[in-house]
């Protein structure tokens, strides 16, 4: 009985992989399963090869396994393009149609075994049947999962031929039977649970936070954050605008936060560099404003499909002039809930952009997640009364942050302005005003208290994982297994990236005498931004490698166990 | 600006009176931008120029306010309307930043002239009695300005060919 | 008392704050200014209830040097700017300043967009024909053989025709006004607030220190000889044949203006969890 079992489901456009996969994992959750779906596709939009990768387990993970136990495939056009991101072993089984060529050598060589199994003839018996509903239901059975959650998934996923569906489901249980099994152990208590994207958890923790405006430029893989909150939006009394550019969707949300409504936009790398300018201007003119970079394989367009966590240096220097803002990044699938929350919070009780740094990994994986508890407190600005006396919008006070005139109240109007200005807001080129609003600014950003929330933080240990975003599961999973072998590693999961917090990791570190800095990018970002900001001890050592490939826990375990 | 509507035999006193506010009030308004560009730019001396001549016209809108007894102020009637800008307005274009007084002045002297020819159409139209009698005052009283700035101009110095030449370049700002 | 008691000169003053414009004596932006602030008081506007959004230039100074919420964001983002604060607060009334290099140039695409999109803002650009805060550069609306530093044998390259331009793009409202005469540019500033929708209001406005010859300006611009037209074909017409001096109301359409999806809210945000949450099975 295994806690943890991957598979992987390949073929080319019309097979209908990600609906069988989708079904899987509706399957899983339905039975009590935690499961987690990533997706790699070809370049085409339509006909183009794809595989769905899933992973069910007994624990909360959105991290990868080390291998996949099955790899199965309606055909095999073009799908040793994702051998990379499918590694099999000697334990791995291959199943695929006798009838299609035979599996690329690139896979066999792991030594997995291969098993036949006729899809197309299978589904042939089946009116309107298709042979990916014969691999779901062979898939299903090799784990282990009760028809019953099966069926219960496959009538809520199939809008047409349910019956055929269902039987095919059916027989293909049937033959997986007869297959090399990798049962699952029986589920974990019942709990509260969601199925849930990164994108939607993002766009969910938006709307708690109380963002009720959008502007929207396409983008992948930040395009389903936004597709989520166009009608989210529209019920909770909000409104979302398609922009004609990043240059414009952010100087949009700019403009309604400036209006007093809590804004957001959502974009990936090309369109976080587009909107760089914009962003000092919200930190000049003190405009609060959230923008999430679900981050994706760079420079320039890079692979747009894939992941990468190289937008780190962009979102914690791009800015030109010295501009204080907010960076956090979700350090699990379920956190861009509260990590896009918290930065709608401190964007507006401080005045301040906040970017999000999400990425592609996170953004459009699908997982069953424990359900969050959700702050239930929507963000509070400190706005000014109608004619408030002697007002100043940009007032010195002790804490950085001075309260906001809202257009429409009387008497207390100012212009926001990128000019430099002193505290009412008049443009001044003056230095004793430069430096004043400079250190306001300064002081409101490094004043915030993060309390708790700026890592995470598990185990005990002289070894210390310090990393942050997508690649926190692979190595918390690292931790778990060097731990169970009894070697003494702790895990410090970065999620405010700025301001840095020195002190507070120099506790975390207390003792700890060798760092492993673990991040999915070539030049070692985090390292570089860690050496630059906080004291590290001298055996700091990078475990990294640029996107899309994932960390998976065995790379980081021998790390850990092979100084 | 012969329009029809000042020659109306509808006009009233009031009417009349309202509008020479408003033009008063105009020129003083328009004076005192002058000199709030000028100060901006440094040159002080056409500043408290144009300060003085927003001085004066304010102080000719406060007399008809007592006159008229209006403790606040009128609606501008249409009746005795101008065309464009009020007469004794000089258009934003009329300044320069290293203007010197006789240029002010030769801006005052413009606005009276036109003042006068204004009030002078009045006076001479045939606008009620009440409206006449006033107008061809006002038209006399300008007359008097216009000496006045005429023996201004020849109290300051006329300025000499290149006045507005500047060695440095403009300034690049943004 | 037999005199109401507001008179719409005064109600302008209302209109300016106490900060001093550092336009050069003579710019006609400064009549522009007076314009706005005319016409936000013959609209019984309120200065708290307006806002007006600029973007970078000599002409974007202008919402601070009124009493009005300004926002004075990024080179050539105005129109950006002005839309999401219309659409997040439509009750206010939002006004856009802006120059033939801020709204023409940088922020080209947007223009385009804007007028298309006709959300309803009053676009206001003040066209000398250069950039003036950089120090006379040829802009989009700067004829072809203009010679300066920077293209000393001129561009070379033919003006942009922003009438033409906004009309095509869908804007809702198009104008051409002269700053000499900001009684006249008022009144058009009025009926483009009033009328709903995108309206364009382009505003000669000579630049006297790298343009000293639009001081000729003046004896060229002439009212436009026709009334208003909602056939855009005939504004096209008109548009494209005139000699650039036509001013007044030139197109007046009648689109329904875009407001944004923005309604009451039917769900409390908490209750969108309910499509996340997992129904397991027996």
């Amino acid at each position: 009985m295994r806690n943890s079992v991957s598979l992987a489901l390949a073929g080319s456009g019309g097979a209908g992989v990600m609906t069988a996969c989708n079904i899987l994992l509706e399957a899983a959750a339905k039975a009590g399963y935690f499961a987690l779906m990533t997706r790699s596709s070809g370049p085409q939009i339509r006909g183009g090869e794809a595989a769905a990768m899933l992973r069910v387990s007994t624990f909360a993970t959105d991290g990868q396994d080390d291998r996949f136990q099955v790899l199965a495939a309606i055909d095999w056009q073009n799908v040793a393009r994702f051998a990379a991101e499918l590694p099999l072993g000697p334990e791995s089984l291959i199943i695929g149609d006798p009838a299609q060529a035979a599996a690329p050598e690139v896979f066999l060589k792991s030594g997995a075994r291969f098993a036949p199994l006729p899809l197309k003839t299978l589904a042939a018996q089946v009116a309107g049947a298709w042979p990916n509903m014969i691999v779901l239901g062979a898939l299903a059975a090799m784990i282990g999962l009760p028809p019953a959650a099966l069926e219960a998934a496959i009538r809520s996923a199939l809008k047409k031929n349910v019956d055929a569906g269902l039987a095919a489901a059916r027989l293909g249980m049937a033959e997986g039977a007869k297959l090399d099994r990798f049962p699952l152990a029986p589920p974990p208590p019942r709990s509260a649970r969601w199925l849930i994207t990164g994108n939607e958890a993002a766009g969910y923790g938006a709307l708690r936070g109380g963002v009720r405006f959008v502007a929207a430029y396409p983008i992948t893989p930040a395009t389903e954050l936004l597709e989520w909150l166009s009608p989210a939006l529209a019920k909770v009394g909000g409104s979302l605008v398609q922009a004609e550019d990043e240059l414009a969707s952010i100087n949009m949300a700019l403009g309604a936060s400036y209006g007093g409504v809590p804004a957001l936009t959502a974009t990936s790398g090309p369109g976080l560099s587009l909107m760089i300018e914009s962003l000092g201007l919200g930190v000049a003119a003190e405009v609060p404003l959230v923008v999430v970079d679900v981050m994706r394989t760079g420079p320039s367009t890079g692979i747009a499909t894939k992941t990468e966590q190289g937008d780190l240096n962009l979102a914690l220097y791009g800015l030109h002039g010295d501009a204080p803002h907010i960076v956090i990044a979700p350090n699990s699938l379920a956190d861009c809930l509260a990590a896009t929350q918290w930065a709608v919070e401190l964007a507006e009780s401080l005045q301040v952009p906040a970017i999000v740094l999400s990425d592609q990994y996170f953004g459009q994986a699908r997982a069953v997640v424990d359900a969050p508890r959700v702050n239930r407190h929507a963000a509070a600005r400190l706005t000014a009364g109608a004619a408030a006396e002697g007002y100043k919008r940009y007032a010195l006070t002790p804490s950085g942050v001075s309260p906001m005139a809202i257009p429409g109240t009387a008497g207390i109007t100012y212009t926001a302005d990128g000019l430099e200005h002193n505290e009412r807001g008049t443009p001044s080129s003056q230095a004793a005003d430069h430096l004043a609003q400079m250190e306001k600014r300064a002081r409101k950003v490094s004043q915030l208290d993060p309390g708790d929330a700026w890592a995470s933080i598990e185990g005990e240990g002289d070894v210390a994982l310090l990393t942050f975003g997508s690649c926190t599961a692979p190595a918390r999973e690292a931790l778990g297994r060097a731990r169970a072998e009894g070697y003494d590693v702790r895990l410090i999961s970065l999620r405010l990236l700025a301001p840095a917090q020195p002190e507070r990791l120099k506790r975390a570190l207390a003792g700890v005498k060798r760092v492993l800095v673990v991040e999915q990018n070539h030049s070692g970002q985090l390292l570089h931004y860690l050496r630059a900001h906080y004291e590290l001890s001298s055996e700091a050592r990078s475990l990294r490698r640029p996107g899309p490939l994932p960390f998976r826990p065995d790379e980081i375990y021998r790390a850990i166990v092979n100084p | 600006m012969s329009s029809t509507q000042e020659l109306s035999k509808d006009t009233a006193y009031a009417d009349f009176m309202a509008r020479a506010y408003a033009m008063e009030l105009e020129a003083n308004e328009r004076y005192t931008q002058f000199a709030d560009q000028l100060a901006m730019h440094n040159n002080v001396e056409v500043a408290m120029l144009f300060r003085k001549l927003a001085d004066i016209e304010a102080l000719h809108a406060k007399r008809i306010l007592a006159e008229m007894r209006w403790s606040a102020l009128p609606a501008m009637p249409v009746p005795y309307a101008w065309d464009g800008e009020a007469p004794e307005t000089a258009p934003f274009e009329s300044v320069h930043y290293l203007m010197q007084p006789y240029h002010a002045l030769e801006i005052a002297l413009r606005n009276e002239l036109r003042a006068e020819q204004y009030f002078e159409r009045i006076a001479r139209s045939d606008a009620p009695p009440s409206v006449r009698a006033a107008a061809a005052e006002m038209a006399a009283e300008e007359r008097e300005h216009v000496e006045l700035v005429r023996a201004w101009m020849k109290r300051v110095p006329q300025p000499s060919a290149g006045w507005d030449d500047d060695p440095d370049p403009p300034r690049i700002v943004e | 008392m037999n005199a109401p008691l507001s008179a719409p000169l005064v109600q302008a003053k209302d209109f300016k704050s106490d900060y001093k414009p550092v336009w050069c004596p003579g710019c006609g932006d400064y009549s522009v200014l007076l314009a706005i602030q005319k016409a936000l008081a013959s609209l019984d506007l309120r200065p708290e209830n307006v806002a007006i959004v600029s973007g970078i230039g000599c002409s974007s100074r202008l919402p601070a040097y009124t009493s009005c919420y300004g926002f004075h964001g990024v080179h050539g983002r105005a129109l950006p700017a002005a839309t999401g604060l219309k659409v997040a607060r439509p009750e206010l009334t939002v006004l856009v300043a802006s120059g033939d290099g801020d709204g023409y140039s940088i922020g080209g695409n947007h223009f385009l967009h804007a007028c298309r999109r006709n959300v309803d803002l009053t676009y206001i650009v003040m066209d000398n024909h250069v950039y003036g805060m950089t120090k006379g550069q040829p802009s989009p609306t700067t004829e072809p053989d203009w010679t300066s530093k920077l293209a000393p044998a001129g561009t070379g390259v033919r003006e942009f025709h922003p009438l033409v331009i906004a009309l095509a793009s869908g804007a809702n409202f198009v104008a051409r006004a002269f700053s000499g005469d900001p009684n006249g540019c008022a009144a058009l500033i009025a009926d483009a607030v009033r009328h709903p929708g995108f309206s364009f209001v382009e505003v000669l406005s000579p630049c006297v220190t790298f343009r000293p010859d639009q001081r000729g300006w003046k004896d060229l611009v002439h009212p436009a000889p026709v009334a208003p037209t909602d056939d855009p074909a005939r504004a096209a017409r008109r548009i494209m044949t005139d000699d650039g001096f036509n001013i007044g109301i030139l197109y007046r359409g009648n689109r329904a203006p875009y407001h944004g999806a923005a309604k009451a809210a039917t769900h409390a945000a908490a209750e969108l969890e309910a499509d996340f949450r997992i129904e397991e099975t027996a």
